[in-house]
């Protein structure tokens, strides 16, 4: 028995879906799932969003390892919360990318293969309380600067899922904010704890942005597709001009003595960042990569019963 | 280019809205509420008593915390810092109203006065001070333990806060109808994972059996009523764990059953080990995660 026959639309010319794609991205308009797009495009933006949910995972940990010794429950709830807001950002992102036709599953064991990244700065260990201050304040700040221009990416599902992430980025950053002017006017001891988690997540923070615009190998693209909107220096120009008064006013000082203002340009002027301490890292030489790694390789392998089981009870009571 | 600065922009991206949840202005947990005391009622009692439900809350919270970065789904890691959520807030305004009352133990005298009463009592007690049940402090297990001991402790505490509703301390009445909702969605989600996983495979099912054979004896730490839950049931404060036990066994009972797991027999019944601060190594162990920091800063706040 043969299979029945089906009139199938003669097939789009590619030229044509081409032109259309490009247009919409001429005219500022969203790219959505079921839309024809470029083989590279979808492959550039399931990179992208791959590495941005893996980041908000592994993000999970520097913060979560002090979780059980939060120094007072209101703390505790708020650095629950935050940790939980997370694990969210990262399941709304993965989802983003399953339109695109990946896979969860296969992207978590593409991060635990380490054959796709995730942000670096979750690398350095969390040493003091102060360090969950600072992560708000500062990576988080830089994150938003980062994320901000994608709520207008060209591909719908991720420029919707960033504003809602930006949202509880913003109210992330506030909270660390807070929780360093709380400490800045505690005791001396807990004002050393700022000063000295500034000093060391400030250049991991500014290496957030990415490498210099002349050695940036994806963006070109990702600014013409409308996926990235500013390129890597500007916004880490526009987080070096926001947090520098920030930290006048938190009473602590950039690790930076060459940090002042341009007169001319009313910009801030800062000092050569270390670029082989990022690429050790990128590679996977950090204080804590085997660590963070670890941790979701554990969570994957250990618990692979609970999964087995969940789907065969589905299947027992489909 | 749209954006002045990225929090103008992110202001445009939503229509203007405000940027920030909340203020950054915090009150303590019972702000605003009337703590006076009933008549007839021993405020030692009441804050005894609160301290029981009060560490229950806070010792599970931890344990479920260990849970975040290690659960076996990124849902999952959600829904169990929701429930670690839940208690927290729950131990929180149940500390704060021992406090209230003046139960603050010997930890007053080691914390400074800027300290909440909520902190001083959490991270300034010692572990013979603590007043959790047994079931509780147990360590995790695996993934299958994990949820039974959750669905034990969800179940029990629920029968607990539903007939606390009608406390004649309106404190604690109010905190239990907060709690009823909560603990109602905790013993949901247990319940859930204890048929998955007793219903299976041949793996999950010895596992989660493992688990309710690990946890099943800790019940007996939980249905004998201290001097002080007895005084406070007579003056219609408290409920009377005996009350609760035909309740918590038939739940048990219908959801392992459904399961297809093994009903383990009941077990011998005692005095509360845990209600008399007598714990084992593991309290000990988890308190010294929880309080290490702020006893370091005495002088702190945070």
């Amino acid at each position: 028995m043969s299979a029945p026959t089906l009139d199938r639309p003669a097939a789009p010319d590619e030229a044509a879906l081409q032109a259309q794609f490009d247009a919409t991205i001429a005219a500022d308009h969203r790219i959505e799932p079921r839309d024809w797009m470029p083989e590279a495009y979808r492959k550039g933006l399931v990179r992208q969003i791959a590495q941005h949910a893996h980041s908000e995972i592994i993000g999970m940990q520097p913060e979560g390892d002090w979780l059980l010794a939060a120094p007072s429950l209101r703390r505790k709830a708020i650095l629950l919360a935050k940790v939980q807001d997370e694990a969210g950002h990262g399941m709304y992102l993965y989802s983003a990318a399953e339109t695109l036709g990946a896979d969860r599953a296969d992207l978590t064991d593409k991060l635990i293969e380490r054959k796709q990244k995730y942000s670096s700065i979750f690398n350095y260990p969390t040493l003091t309380y102060a360090d969950v201050g600072v992560i708000g304040w500062l990576v988080d700040g830089a994150a938003i600067c980062n994320q901000v221009p994608l709520c207008r990416s060209s591909y719908g599902p991720y420029a919707r899922a960033m504003i809602r992430v930006c949202k509880e980025e913003s109210f992330h950053q506030r909270q660390g904010y807070e929780l360093l002017m709380t400490m800045m006017r505690g005791t001396d001891g807990q004002r050393a704890m700022v000063q000295d988690a500034v000093d060391r997540w400030w250049w991991p923070s500014l290496m957030m942005f990415g490498p210099p615009d002349d050695d940036s190998p994806n963006s070109a693209q990702s600014m013409a597709w409308g996926v990235k909107r500013h390129s890597n220096d500007e916004l880490r120009q526009r987080f070096v001009d926001m947090t520098v008064p920030q930290a006048a006013v938190l009473g602590v000082t950039l690790p930076d003595p060459e940090l002042a203002l341009d007169p001319d340009t009313g910009r801030y002027r800062f000092g050569a960042i270390d670029w082989t301490e990022f690429k050790q890292v990128l590679a996977g030489n950090g204080p804590c990569n085997d660590e963070r790694i670890a941790r979701r390789r554990a969570a994957r392998d250990d618990n692979a019963w609970v999964t087995e089981a969940a789907t065969a009870y589905a299947g027992k009571h489909a | 280019m749209h954006e002045e600065t990225v929090y103008d922009a992110l202001d445009h991206a939503h229509g203007g809205e405000g940027q920030w949840a909340f203020g950054t202005g915090f009150d303590e947990p019972l702000a605003g509420v009337d703590t006076t005391v009933p008549t007839g009622i021993d405020p030692a009692d009441l804050g005894a008593y609160c301290l029981m439900l009060g560490d229950d809350a806070l010792v599970l919270c931890q344990r479920l915390t260990q849970w975040v970065t290690a659960a076996p789904e990124l849902e999952e890691e959600v829904a169990l810092a929701n429930c670690g959520l839940d208690l927290l807030g729950q131990a929180r305004l149940l500390l704060a109203r021992a406090g209230s009352v003046g139960v603050l133990g010997r930890s007053r005298a080691l914390a400074t006065d800027s300290i909440p009463d909520e902190d001083a009592l959490a991270y300034f007690r010692d572990v013979d001070e603590f007043r959790n049940s047994l079931l509780v402090e147990a360590p995790n297990g695996d993934f299958g333990q994990t949820v039974v001991r959750l669905l034990v402790a969800s179940t029990w505490r629920l029968a607990l806060f539903a007939r606390l509703r009608e406390s004649r301390d309106p404190v604690l009445a109010a905190i239990a109808a907060k709690g009823v909702p909560e603990l109602t969605y905790h013993r949901d989600h247990a319940a859930r994972w204890v048929l998955r996983l007793g219903d299976g495979t041949p793996e999950s099912h010895r596992r989660s059996q493992a688990g309710v054979d690990a946890v099943w004896p800790l019940l007996a730490d939980l249905f004998t009523a201290t001097d002080v839950e007895t005084r406070l049931t007579a003056a219609g404060v408290a409920v009377d764990p005996a009350d609760v036990r035909d309740e918590v066994r038939d739940v048990l009972t219908l959801v392992l059953e459904r399961a297809t797991l093994t009903v383990p027999a009941w077990p011998a019944e005692q005095p509360s080990r845990g209600r008399a601060g007598q714990h084992g190594p593991e309290l000990t162990a988890l308190l010294a995660d929880l309080q290490g920091l702020a006893r370091e800063h005495p002088a702190a706040t945070w």
